[in-house]
């Protein structure tokens, strides 16, 4: 079984913070990590390749610094990397971006492929079924159980609101999945020699055979027009003295407004 | 790249670096230059002092055809249902298509997919002027292949203009096969849709970069605009029982799906609705330092007869559990008093929970973003204050 697992390097959004005076992310020092909801696609890779055999590609779109995420996936039992990076995807948004991602996945080729169930910094949740659009085949979002592998089929739990759906589908096909489905792997030391060794295929958008106006901002069909901070709330108040004070304000004003007490 | 840095004219005195949202300007041999995490959105051009920056029109321009576009009318509204009943979400977006509809003086359309003529009927009443309604015993349970396949058929035949649908777990699963069908764009998790009635651009307002920070999306050359939002960000205008308007029955080619839904069940998952319809909720964030602060929350929240939520980083520590989450991606909620606990305020935070009536927000630093949002403000340590308030509240109520 071909298992792709789609993985992207985002900045640990923990640790951004936004500069006070402009308004602005300060991304500087800020490390990067492989989105969290990945790593729940690589253990499930990981997983399926146990059950059924065959080997697990970890594939990523980015600048060449992605290589690292890569590395990481690899470390952790990951059989190949592919890093897709050209100048041409510089700006895509989610619709070149899957483009890309499907074209690289034509390429080579998948009976499932499995993404996170959206990335932390855009939280779109859109690229895997845009992709799964693209390539004319099924997906199934928010897994968070897979029940059974059969050659040609599959059956997994998908969350939805209420509670979930029990759904099988043909493939191959395109699964997005929450972290309640596993508990990603650590690395093993052996994982993570192999990893500094392992050599990382580059792809390019012409190696992949992606159209040059499908691509960049050029392919993307929304435009970020401005970005700015929340406004402030106009009738703010602040209740200051000891603790004790400001408690028995808060509990004052409450009190006049009739609220809660 | 359409921004770029005449070199000449720079004199590397870095007040461009940090206007950029995306870290794309970096300094090369003294002076500015644009990386590839650009996105154009021109926040750099007006800080350099010596007009350096500038956007080039030209050879990367698209050819648009504003005639194709110009034949895109009207006003659409995915309307999903579960279990027959077509949820609330549906009636929110009338509420916010209805406005944006009257502005560009178009029709509203609703698209029904699996439930019967009643429920046409009060989408109608919640302001729609046509139903698109497709009854197929196929589409009583949701499937994504056919749903996307249906829904973007209508759109081809019809071209409307804009398409929103609920950030529901249905919304969030299918609308992107929709935008990848027919080429165009998406924004997801919208929380402000406002319409330009000149150019009948869509300004799409939605958090970015892990909620840090607010962008406006446009949809500039491919139609139709489609956005989703979030349930609980839009107000359903009011239900209108004598409202009348046209049901169309669409008889689809194709159901064809490559999966199939073999059994839904249902959790209890009183918390979450909990969350959503609570009148007082008291969340905790990172500053709460450990799972042991939310005993403190748990005492408060019985007190005033609320429900205690939490932020993402709460969660992500695992001090409990997500279906506790509020924010971007945890549950969007609008009770009448908010008591932020140790939450700093990420964007991420504050666009589930800053149409609350009253919002007291406590925290030891005083430029924490929570403030911002505040009706009350507590600047203090939690462990100081949640209990000084506990007792007062006792005495209040004693």
């Amino acid at each position: 079984m071909n298992i792709i697992v789609c993985i992207k390097q985002v900045p640990d959004a923990a640790e951004v913070r936004i500069n006070p005076e402009t308004g602005t992310l300060m991304r500087e020092g800020v490390p990067s990590i492989i989105n969290p909801y990945d790593m729940h696609a690589i253990e499930a890779g990981l997983w399926l390749r146990d059950q059924k055999g065959g080997t697990v590609t970890a594939l990523t779109m980015g600048p060449p610094q992605a290589e690292n995420a890569l590395r990481e996936a690899i470390s952790m039992g990951v059989d190949e990397g592919v890093l897709l990076t050209d100048k041409a995807f510089a700006g895509s948004d989610t619709w070149a971006t899957s483009y890309a991602i499907y074209k690289s996945i034509e390429k080579l080729g998948a009976d499932v492929i499995i993404c996170g169930k959206q990335a932390i910094d855009g939280d779109t949740a859109q690229v895997g079924p845009e992709v799964a659009e693209m390539m004319g085949i099924p997906h199934v979002a928010y897994v968070r159980k897979i029940d059974e592998v059969g050659d040609s089929s599959i059956k997994v739990e998908r969350m939805m609101d209420e509670g979930f759906d029990i759904v099988e589908s043909s493939l191959p096909v395109l699964l997005t999945v929450v972290r309640e489905l596993n508990e990603p792997r650590l690395p093993s030391l052996k994982g993570k020699m192999k990893a500094k060794k392992a050599e990382i295929k580059k792809l390019s958008a012409a190696d992949v055979g992606a159209v040059e106006d499908k691509l960049g901002l050029k392919g993307s069909p929304t435009q970020v027009k401005k970005i700015f901070a929340p406004e402030a709330r106009a009738d703010r108040e602040m209740l200051e003295g000891t603790a004790d004070e400001q408690a028995d304000k808060l509990v004052k004003k409450l009190s006049e407004m009739k609220c809660l007490l | 790249m359409p921004i770029v840095v005449d070199r000449s004219k720079c004199t590397g005195c870095e007040s461009c670096l940090a206007s950029c949202p995306f870290d794309a300007i970096e300094m090369k041999d003294g002076k500015a230059l644009i990386n590839e995490y650009c996105q154009a959105c021109m926040a750099c051009i007006e800080t350099c002092p010596e007009g350096a920056i500038s956007e080039v029109k030209g050879a990367d321009e698209k050819v648009v055809d504003k005639a194709a576009l110009d034949a895109y009318r009207g006003v659409w509204v995915f309307a999903e249902q579960r279990e027959g009943k077509a949820a609330q979400v549906a009636f929110e977006l009338l509420g916010a298509g209805r406005r944006l509809a009257d502005s560009l003086k178009v029709e509203l359309s609703a698209v029904l997919l699996g439930a019967d003529d009643s429920q046409a009927q009060e989408l109608i009443r919640y302001g729609a002027d046509k139903v698109y309604h497709c009854d197929d015993a196929s589409l009583a349970s949701f499937n994504d292949q056919p749903y996307s396949r249906v829904l973007s058929e209508l759109i081809e035949e019809h071209k409307p203009e804009i398409v929103l649908a609920g950030a529901t777990p249905i919304g969030r699963s299918f609308i992107p096969r929709v935008a990848a069908r027919l080429i165009t764009g998406l924004t997801a998790d919208c929380t402000s849709l406002e319409v330009d009635e000149g150019s009948r651009e869509l300004q799409q307002v939605r958090p970015a970069f892990g909620g840090n920070i607010m962008a406006n999306i446009l949809c500039p050359n491919n139609r139709p605009q489609i956005a989703t939002v979030r349930p609980r960000v839009m107000k359903p205008i009011e239900r209108q029982e004598s409202r009348t308007g046209e049901v169309i029955k669409v008889t689809p080619k194709d159901l064809s799906s490559g999966t199939k839904v073999l059994d839904t069940v249902k959790e209890d998952s009183g918390l979450a609705v909990n969350l959503q319809e609570a009148d007082v909720i008291i969340s905790g964030g990172r500053g709460m330092g450990n799972p042991e602060g939310f005993k403190l929350l748990h005492e408060l929240a019985e007190l005033l007869d609320g429900t205690v939520g939490a932020s993402r980083a709460a969660v992500d520590e695992g001090w409990i559990p997500y279906s506790h989450q509020v924010g971007q991606t945890g549950k969007t909620v609008c009770p009448k008093v908010y008591i932020a606990c140790g939450i700093s305020g990420a964007v991420q935070h504050l666009v589930g929970m800053q149409s609350s009536d009253i919002i007291i927000a406590i925290n030891k630093n005083p430029d924490a973003p929570i403030f911002g949002v505040a009706t009350f403000g507590i600047v203090g340590d939690v462990y100081e204050v949640l209990p000084a308030l506990i007792k007062k509240i006792k005495e209040a109520k004693a």
